[in-house]
């Protein structure tokens, strides 16, 4: 395991912000139409980070038009452009699932360095 | 159309360059050394026998150990014949090493399967059980049913499937791509799963 994990080392990106569970980011992903290529940001709440090594994936959601939108990201994937963090946030779980049950003003995290 | 003896290091993924994941089977090929040539004239064939790995000497035969020395080679753990080679090129001793890989190249690889021990005929051969749990039948789940008739030919036929030891079959898994070639650690990567356990010898061959 140790002689992949190896091999595989040059693939994992040390590039990100270190984000956690509850931050708010905005992922600017690698999109391709046709033979262009452009950058679409995917901005909202992490509620889950799992796996580890090249396997490790983010989990962020979003609410669009009234609609929840959760996207999962590969960690390590080239498709990801950059990530940027827009506010830390103030949770006690490491992961949020319990944010799908909730809407409106009650679906917030609060800003870990907000008073 | 050559081909190389490996040692299965285990399964991993690979980023492909449009971001997609690419499932990898991680192989140390070689290096490898030319054991025996077979020839057209003596054998009535042409073939290459490729050694790998090492093992102990008091783990080795007499004749084989002189047959060795005679030709200083080191000792093999694996010997194997490999039927695709141009043998008339190569002599006792060459050393084959994942240069004759290409990225993008297909080939199989065979080996022996992980050992199962002895399995029902439901996961040995497929089938479906008898039934369910009604009617006063409460435990033929998983039974082969019926294997024959009495009267006539009032016995089982040969190869009739049934249960038994499963497994450590030979296997050969066709049509792999080779994704990647790391050459100074003897590695080649190719798309899929490879037949056996970890740390088991497999044969790659060349399509």
């Amino acid at each position: 395991m140790d002689k992949l994990n190896e091999l595989t080392k040059e693939q994992l990106r040390t590039d990100f912000p270190a984000f956690k569970t509850g931050d708010h980011i905005r992922v600017h992903v690698r999109v391709i139409e046709g033979d262009k290529e452009r950058i679409q940001p995917f901005e909202g709440d992490v509620i889950s980070i799992r796996g580890a090594g090249l396997n490790k994936t983010f989990t962020v959601r979003k609410i669009a038009s009234g609609v929840g939108v959760e996207r999962i990201f590969s960690y390590n994937s080239p498709k990801l452009a950059k990530v940027e963090m827009v506010r830390e946030g103030k949770v006690r779980r490491a992961k949020l699932f319990y944010l799908r049950e909730l809407s409106g003003k009650a679906a917030r995290i609060k800003d870990k360095n907000q008073k | 159309m050559p081909g190389l003896l490996a040692k299965k290091l285990g399964m991993t993924n690979i980023f492909s360059e449009d971001g997609k994941i690419v499932p990898v089977t991680v192989l140390e090929v070689g290096p490898c050394n030319v054991y025996a040539i077979k020839s057209k004239e003596r054998d009535g064939y042409e073939a290459v026998q490729l050694g790998f790995g090492e093992k102990k000497e008091k783990r080795t035969s007499k004749p084989q150990l002189d047959y060795y020395k005679k030709h200083g080679l080191k000792i093999p753990q694996t010997v194997k014949e490999f039927r695709n080679f141009d043998a008339s090129q190569y002599k006792i001793g060459d050393e084959l090493k994942t240069d004759i890989f290409e990225v993008g190249d297909k080939v199989k690889v065979s080996g022996k399967s992980k050992g199962k021990g002895f399995q029902g005929v439901m996961r040995r051969h497929n089938f479906g059980g008898v039934g369910g749990t009604t009617h006063g039948q409460s435990d033929r789940l998983r039974a082969p049913g019926s294997i024959g008739s009495s009267s006539y030919p009032s016995r089982v036929f040969k190869g009739q499937r049934m249960a038994g030891r499963m497994g450590f079959d030979n296997v050969t898994a066709p049509n792999l791509k080779v994704v990647k070639i790391i050459a100074e650690k003897n590695i080649i990567m190719v798309k899929g799963a490879v037949p056996g356990s970890i740390n088991s010898i497999v044969a790659i061959n060349k399509k």
